[in-house]
């Protein structure tokens, strides 16, 4: 017969074999670092602490009264490990640089290390996980009882001990144990290995508990069908049609927060993490560890409804089934399973929140007080520490027992676990801020987590103590002070909804937005932006570039000092001999760097929170410590200087490119200068040519006064031709030195270009007959409009003629011209059968003062003429070329664009 | 039949007049237009002096009077290079190629003649 004597004592002695786990675990991480113990298959075990009692028990007793809503519960979990990469990978990571000791300096930490935040943080997570330790409380109080309440004898000792005074000693046991446990070491960052292993240790006796329950179940309700048949013949409701409703949604949202934001879970998944490549293992293990836990919960809650007497507790099924059928070690066993659920979450909850708040309350505050560190006497940092860790221990321990006080009539399990899953559900959007948004201010944060806080306390919390409390009752059903709006249950005239959604619903609405509105409006501080870098980019910069900031001739001793008192002796000698080695130089001449200052601020921060190590070494090394403004402005001019030197990269490429086109463009006026030079010296030549004549003949007639009639005469026209020749020469280079500017002395305007050219040909007759020559017609084009001047073009087309007239040495000489229209142009070739232009010369007879090899001929001209009909034809918009002609001799192509009307016609 | 002066010189109004004013000094006078022409003209010729135009179609005065002082028979002949350009690198050019007398157009034509016959050692001998 079981008896609660034995049920206890079983209890003490599974809890001295935890005790001897842990210890060895210990001993063993200690002295040989590695092993099992830092093996994924232990951190995907610990991860486990999650199912707590509520699994265990509670589990059962909402499948049988709920069916399958349970499942969310998993879900959440699931959806997290299995999306890991996203946010638990990048939590691990940002943590162990950051050395994050918990939820509260996370957010503390991002948000510019704030011990405000920290503070608020740590109040919150100790007042919402109340709840759930009284829930664990609760089910080890009443599995205890419900193994007394069997029979009169197996009460034992317990004769005369209520339920209250059962859940007190339950209550102290366990903080005596979760003191010894977890408050050995100082330094939250040095993991509990021991604890971990124990957890570990939990996990697989109360899966093997469950499991071994579940197989009874079946065993004994025949087979699964058979369970399920039973079930719907005696009218258990099992696919209840609203399982899948809003509430299920707000079930998974709460359990996805959860996992992330439970102070034990951080302290698990994150800040115990050895390897963050454990999380690989653990988004696919953990999962499936969760699967096995639920797979027999449906089964037992069936068989229970079915076959256990009318009235029974649902929540204790797993454990009077066996009790029931009269297999006592299997009850036994499970009772171990369920307080082992019980123990582990307690332990690693109290010792998380004992962290929080040694770290973020006891800290500061001693901080505070002694105005100088160095002041407090020598090691009692780390006494201090451990102290006020254990005394938060007792704190934690005494509230979840009051919660228990408080709410001892209200029966069920699982809704004092949602009550407070939402209320660490509050630090969810923070941290996914935190994590992924980089607007996210301190004010926000603090204002969202408050403002989610305050709703959920009000709609959730307050609510749970309506059995105990007459005041708390009248305000859930007329709201306070008679404002119904403000009834805890139907916020702002939201009714009907069920009190977990509307609890969810406003809490996370009104934080959220909380955090979005105020972080748009308020501005980070330097520190936050920083800090802002770290956590945001955890995967976008070198790791190990920690920021530091502070800078100075902080004596080593100081530093060392503060070293000291906070990480123990051992551990400051050794950090502080490293630094001495690295850098070679002697102890006591280290001149600490910002960067050794600022690696010592982060050991400090693993053992007393970010906040607390700031302030801390704030104080040692104040001295000229710069302030944080001044680091940025710093910063900022660097960047500037940066940005400058780039300018000046910039400007003295461009001086370089600028100095190249200046090369470019001297090269071109040096040419250009030759050039001119070359022109000058050519209308020298051209101007001197004829005035030599000139010159020669006049003085001649001014001394040979013999001269004949004739002769005088001959002289004279020959000087009258040379004058002339001079003035068109003159005329010319204007002409082309006007053209060669782009200016164009005439308006073009539509021209008849077929009469010109009969006009141009009219004039060369002359000419052509004193050479005995044709000029022959060929193929004329019909009638053409261009855009021109008629003299201009006439100008050209004779220039053409004349001079294929002119150069045609050939003995019948012909030229031929003809005209078509192509293309929307209009076309003139003028040919000759002369020598034609030999190739080497073809590129340069448009050249100015270019006169090709002439025959011989005694020819006037100054070779300006080619190049003054190109410029002109270019003012027309059409193009003068030399092309190859089918027979010998030169011809020449003037193109002309048609005028539009003209074009349309002609096509 | 040898001549005193061989003028080459493409322009037909400056070559009739330097014709005239030679000729009216007592000189014989041939005359060539074609630069190509030159070096043959001076061979057949033999004439006493060579009045050479710089500017001359196919080939310059200059290429002639290099070619001119490179050869064995005629390199000795004296030559009176006229030049339109009238700029120091040509008269510079026409030194280095050993020209005997440098004359820029538009000239006088009593420094024409008193170069021509200062080349052909005439000078003292007419004057006196």
């Amino acid at each position: 017969m079981l008896s609660a004597d034995l049920v206890i004592a079983t209890a003490i002695a599974y809890v001295g074999l935890l005790f001897l786990i842990a210890y060895v675990g210990d001993r063993r991480t200690r002295n040989r670092p590695g092993g099992l113990l830092r093996s994924p298959l232990v951190y995907t075990l610990s991860i486990s602490v999650y199912c707590t009692s509520w699994t265990f028990y509670g589990a059962v007793g909402s499948a049988a009264r709920n069916g399958l809503e349970y499942l969310a519960i998993y879900l959440g979990p699931t959806l997290v490990f299995i999306g890991w990469w996203f946010i638990l990978r990048r939590l691990v990571r940002i943590s162990h640089e950051q050395r994050i000791t918990s939820v509260a300096d996370l957010l503390s930490s991002r948000f510019g290390k704030s011990s405000r935040l920290a503070v608020l943080v740590t109040v919150i997570a100790v007042i919402a996980i109340a709840p759930y330790i009284a829930l664990q409380l609760k089910a080890v109080t009443s599995s205890i009882q419900a193994i007394a309440g069997t029979s009169e004898m197996a009460r034992g000792r317990l004769t005369g001990i209520d339920e209250v005074g059962l859940a007190f000693g339950i209550a102290a046991g366990m903080a005596l144990f979760t003191i010894l446990f977890g408050t050995r070491n100082v330094d939250a960052k040095e993991q509990h290995h021991g604890v971990v292993a124990a957890i570990a240790f939990e996990a697989v006796v109360k899966l093997t508990a469950l499991i071994a329950v579940g197989v009874f179940v079946i065993y004994a309700g025949g087979g699964f069908e058979g369970i399920f048949s039973t079930a719907e013949a005696a009218g258990v409701e099992i696919y209840s049609s609203d399982t899948f409703g809003t509430r299920w949604v707000a079930m998974n949202l709460l359990s996805f927060a959860a996992i992330i934001c439970l102070p034990r879970q951080f302290q698990i998944t994150v800040v115990e993490n050895s390897d963050e490549n454990h999380l690989r293992t653990a988004s696919w293990a953990f999962p499936l560890y969760m699967l096995a836990m639920s797979l027999f919960i449906l089964p037992i809650a069936l068989y229970g409804l079915t076959s256990m007497p009318e009235g029974a507790n649902p929540d204790m099924f797993v454990l009077t089934l066996p009790l029931f059928a009269g297999h006592e070690s299997l009850a036994l066993f499970a009772f171990i399973g369920g307080f082992s659920s019980a123990t582990s979450m307690i332990i690693v909850e109290s010792i998380a929140l004992s962290i929080m708040v040694s770290n973020h309350i006891v800290m500061p505050v001693v901080l505070r007080l002694a105005s100088d560190a160095r002041a407090s006497d020598g090691r009692g940092v780390s006494r201090l520490l451990l102290n006020s860790r254990r005394f938060s221990i007792v704190l934690i321990l005494a509230l979840g027992f009051a919660y228990f006080y408080l709410t001892r009539d209200s029966d069920a399990l699982a809704p004092i676990g949602l009550i407070s899953f939402a209320g660490v559900a509050q630090f969810l959007p923070a941290i996914l801020a935190a994590l992924f948004w980089r607007e996210a201010s301190i004010k926000a944060a603090t204002a969202a987590v408050a403002v989610g806080f305050v709703v959920w306390a009000w709609s959730s919390f307050l609510p749970s103590f309506e059995s105990t409390s007459t005041t708390v009752a009248a305000i859930m059903a007329k709201g306070p002070w008679g404002i119904t709006w403000l009834r805890p249950e139907a916020l702002f005239g939201l009714e009907g909804l069920d009190p977990l959604v509307h609890a969810v619903f406003w809490s996370l609405f009104l934080n959220t937005a909380t955090l979005a509105v105020v972080s748009l409006l308020t501005s980070r501080s330097a520190l936050e932006r920083l800090q802002t870098n770290l956590f945001v980019n955890v995967f976008g910069r070198t790791s190990g570039s920690g920021q530091t900031f502070m800078r100075g001739s902080a004596a080593v001793n100081d530093l060392f000092f503060v070293a000291q008192r906070v990480l123990g002796d051992e551990r400051a000698v050794a950090l502080f001999g490293n630094e001495a080695s690295e850098s070679g130089q002697v102890w006591t001449d280290l001149e600490p760097t910002p960067a050794f200052i600022g690696r010592l601020e982060r050991e400090l921060a693993g053992s007393i929170g970010a906040a607390s190590a700031h302030v801390m070494l704030s104080k040692v090394v104040s001295g000229d410590a710069i302030s944080l403004e001044e680091v940025m402005q710093m910063a900022d001019e660097t960047q500037q200087a940066i940005e400058y030197s780039q300018q000046l990269e910039k400007t003295s490429a461009e001086l370089r490119s600028t100095a190249d086109q200046l090369e470019i463009a001297n090269r071109q006026l040096r040419d250009l200068d030759q050039a001119k030079d070359e022109f000058l010296s050519q209308v020298s030549h051209e101007v001197r040519t004829p005035m030599t004549a000139i010159r020669a003949f006049s003085e001649i007639l001014l001394e040979a006064e013999d001269l004949k009639g004739a002769e005088r005469e001959k002289f004279i026209s020959t000087i009258h031709k040379e004058s002339l020749r001079l003035t068109t020469l003159l005329d010319e280079i204007l002409d082309l030195s006007a053209l060669e500017r782009g200016e164009r002395g005439w308006e073009n305007q539509p021209v008849d270009a077929e009469s010109v050219l009969e006009q141009a040909v009219h004039v060369c007759h002359a000419l052509a007959r004193q050479r005995a020559m044709t000029i022959r017609l060929a193929r004329r084009a019909k009638a053409a409009t261009v855009s021109a001047d008629p003299d201009r073009l006439g100008q050209v087309l004779i220039n053409l003629i004349s001079n294929a007239i002119k150069y045609n040495s050939t003995e019948h000489p012909q030229v031929t011209v003809s005209s078509r229209i192509v293309d929307g142009a209009y076309c003139v070739e003028v040919a000759d059968n002369g020598p034609g232009i030999a190739k080497a010369e073809r590129g340069k007879i448009f050249e100015k003062f270019y006169r090709g090899r002439r025959a011989g001929a005694a020819l006037t001209g100054a070779g300006l003429g080619l190049a003054i009909s190109r410029q002109i034809v270019a003012r027309m918009n059409g193009k003068l070329e030399l092309i190859e002609g089918t027979r010998r001799g030169a011809c020449f192509r003037v193109t002309l664009p048609l005028l539009k009307a003209e074009a349309m016609a002609g096509e | 039949m040898a001549i005193d002066v061989l003028i080459a010189e493409d322009e037909p109004s400056i070559l009739e007049a330097l014709d005239f004013i030679l000729r009216r000094a007592g000189w014989s006078i041939g005359s060539v237009t074609d630069g190509e022409a030159v070096v043959d003209a001076v061979r057949r010729l033999q004439p006493r002096m060579l009045l050479l135009d710089v500017m001359l179609p196919k080939r310059s005065g200059f290429e002639i009077l290099k070619q001119i002082r490179a050869s064995e028979s005629l390199r000795d002949l004296p030559v009176l290079v006229l030049t339109a350009k009238g700029q120091a690198q040509d008269r510079r050019i026409a030194e280095e190629l050993r020209a005997d007398a440098f004359v820029t157009k538009p000239y006088a034509n009593a420094e024409v003649v008193s170069a021509v016959r200062r080349l052909l050692g005439e000078q003292v001998a007419e004057r006196g």
